[in-house]
């Protein structure tokens, strides 16, 4: 319908995906060009959009920084532990509710979607004193369990859709050839759900990946057991006014998530991800 | 009516019809008989334990503390003491706070409106482009979405520094001298804008997205034939488009408005709720009130109050949800 139309008349149209493209991008791209422009360049009185001179110096302060690999490491530990946990206990409540017929199946899945919603930075201060009492501040192990809760119905609702495509005769069939219920789903449908599951994680490790407020409130005397967000936000303590060496560090944390949500992207433009991941 | 329902439609849409009977055994005879007994609920013990114990016990607990008179010797040597609703008295008296309350309504509209409109001009667009600009913009709108919430706010952070930021020389550079190391932080109604830029930037690609894959769903024939009636582009967006995207759009409305709430972030680490107190919205209140000046109980109340104005909205999404298609089932 829109090739019969004259030229002139998308010109509007063309000017405004431009615009759209360029408020969309430019910040994202100024962090990655400061990041790579010398710190002369940077505090000019006439910055330049396009750098005129390219430096690697400010990803050698960033990686050199006291502790970041330290917090690298907390980082993927606690994101790991907490996806791996939502996964394996999710696949069980999936499969239930997908293949199972059982009292309380739509209540259970109301808890979830209620679960999905809920109010977590209303919940800092009782979560802040329960770790408090349970003594359980200033570890890991409480951050996982948090992040673990945060991906939890999420990843419930994307694995039952999951399953709720693979057609059940195909497990049937090799019960019928002599599988148990459990090894029919392990040899049968797991395989097939290697890429949902694959999917599913990712956002998962997303939205544990970028988690700040408990990550800030919950770690407060043992700097050790910091995570990556919670160290960038305080770079300029750490740094003073070296924003090269900030946006490299930004950079350096942005880039795993930029990866694979372009590598999602067919997911992420079909509203799989629907109300998942915010930020 | 719902004996003929049972008859006519396996499953009554949620909410409009209460009783349940649907999953019972003597309503529909089961597919098979695998899996009935104590599987399932094996099954899902340990996800209902983890909400219980992870979500259920800190919203009761906080709660709890919200009816207690709870500072820092109470968080030290314990034995708090049950006052009632004298926080939320408390609270409620409080001009400041209301004042608060005022500034997060303000902030959430603000928010909304500019959210809804520009993601329902981008969706239109998009749908409007080729095939080359449509996975152009897409991209862009991926790549924006994925932006982390401390990269983007540090980045908007540099952006808008006084000294050195691209913001001021272009202004300057535009022929606005005022703004010549005009420091953005340091003015309220400032920093309340570029707070509220900032979560315009990185909500709209997820509201376009969400709402141009509804767009695509419309059927062409029924733009044709408006079209062939004589009807104008704003008419067909009003009479055809927006009724057919309708249900969607008030689901992307609702979450952008309880995902407010998640601005908590941004505010924290850019402003701290400063200058003066110029972006300080309801959770950062009730934070600030409990975490720094060690009044968990009245930071409590807040949140109980926040979380009440938020599950009216909340009831509203769920309505939309389970109308549009039945997910519980």
């Amino acid at each position: 319908m829109s090739t019969t139309r004259p030229r002139v008349r998308r010109l509007p149209l063309n000017i405004a995906a431009v615009v759209t493209v360029v408020v969309c991008l430019f910040p994202v791209y100024w962090m990655v060009a400061t990041a790579f422009t010398p710190t002369r360049d940077i505090q000019s009185d006439n910055p330049r959009i396009i750098p005129g001179s390219w430096t690697l110096d400010h990803f050698r302060t960033a990686v050199g920084a006291a502790g970041f690999g330290l917090f690298w490491r907390n980082s993927l530990l606690v994101t790991l532990s907490a996806v791996l946990l939502a996964l394996v206990i999710a696949l069980g409540a999936a499969y239930a509710v997908a293949r199972m017929k059982w009292k309380g199946r739509r209540q259970f899945m109301l808890m979830v979607f209620v679960a999905q919603m809920a109010p977590w930075e209303s919940l800092i201060i009782p979560v802040y004193i329960i770790s408090r009492d349970t003594d359980m501040l200033d570890r890991l192990p409480t951050l996982t369990l948090v992040y673990f809760m945060m991906t939890l119905p999420f990843t419930i609702i994307v694995l039952r859709g999951f399953i709720g495509t693979i057609p059940p005769e195909l497990e049937e069939a090799a019960q019928v050839d002599g599988c148990t219920r459990f090894s029919a789903f392990r040899r049968v449908a797991f395989p097939l759900l290697a890429p949902g599951l694959m999917a599913t994680s990712l956002f998962g490790y997303i939205t544990a990946w970028n988690e700040f407020a408990y990550a800030n409130f919950l770690i407060i005397k043992q700097q050790d057991h910091r995570t990556l967000p919670v160290w960038l936000s305080s770079f300029q303590n750490v740094f003073g006014t070296d924003w090269g060496a900030t946006m490299a560090a930004s950079t350096l944390f942005a880039a795993p998530a930029l990866v694979v949500f372009l590598l999602l992207q067919r997911h992420v433009t079909s509203g799989f991800a629907a109300g998942a991941v915010k930020g | 009516m719902s004996a003929v329902r049972e008859q006519t439609a396996p499953r009554p849409p949620l909410g409009t019809d209460p009783p349940r009977r649907s999953t019972g055994p003597g309503a529909r005879r089961p597919p098979k008989s695998a899996g009935r007994g104590i599987w399932p609920y094996v099954l899902i013990a340990p996800a209902v334990l983890g909400t219980l114990y992870l979500l259920v016990y800190p919203l009761v607990r906080a709660v709890v503390i919200s009816m207690q008179d709870f500072g820092l010797r109470q968080l030290i040597l314990g034995h708090a003491q049950f006052v009632g609703f004298k926080n939320y008295g408390t609270l409620l008296g409080d001009s400041h706070f209301w004042e608060v309350v005022r500034r997060t309504f303000l902030f959430m509209a603000i928010n909304v409106v500019l959210i809804m409109t520009l993601s329902t001009l981008v969706a239109l667009m998009v749908e409007r482009l080729g095939r080359f600009g449509r996975t152009t913009v897409l991209s862009a709108l991926v790549l924006t979405w994925a932006m982390p919430v401390i990269s983007a706010t540090t980045v908007f952070q540099w952006l808008f520094h006084s000294e050195f930021g691209i913001v001021n020389a272009v202004l300057t550079g535009l022929g606005f001298e005022s703004f010549d190391r005009y420091p953005w932080f340091a003015h309220g109604p400032a920093a309340f804008a570029i707070v509220v830029v900032l979560i315009v930037w990185q909500s709209v690609p997820f509201a376009a997205i969400t709402l141009y894959s509804a767009l695509t769903t419309v059927p062409t024939e029924l733009y044709e034939s408006a079209r062939l009636d004589g009807a104008s582009g704003p008419r067909i967006f009003r009479s055809v488009t927006f009724p057919m995207v309708r249900p969607i759009f008030l689901l992307v409305f609702s979450l952008e408005v309880i995902w407010t709430f998640k601005a908590f972030v941004q505010i924290w680490v850019m402003t701290n709720g400063g200058p003066g107190d110029a972006t300080t919205i309801l959770p950062v209140y009730a934070v600030q009130t409990a975490l720094s000046s060690q009044r968990y109980d009245l930071g409590s109340a807040a949140s109980m109050v926040t979380v009440v104005l938020m599950s009216g909205v909340l009831v509203f999404y769920f309505r939309q949800m389970f109308r549009q298609e039945d997910e519980l089932a």
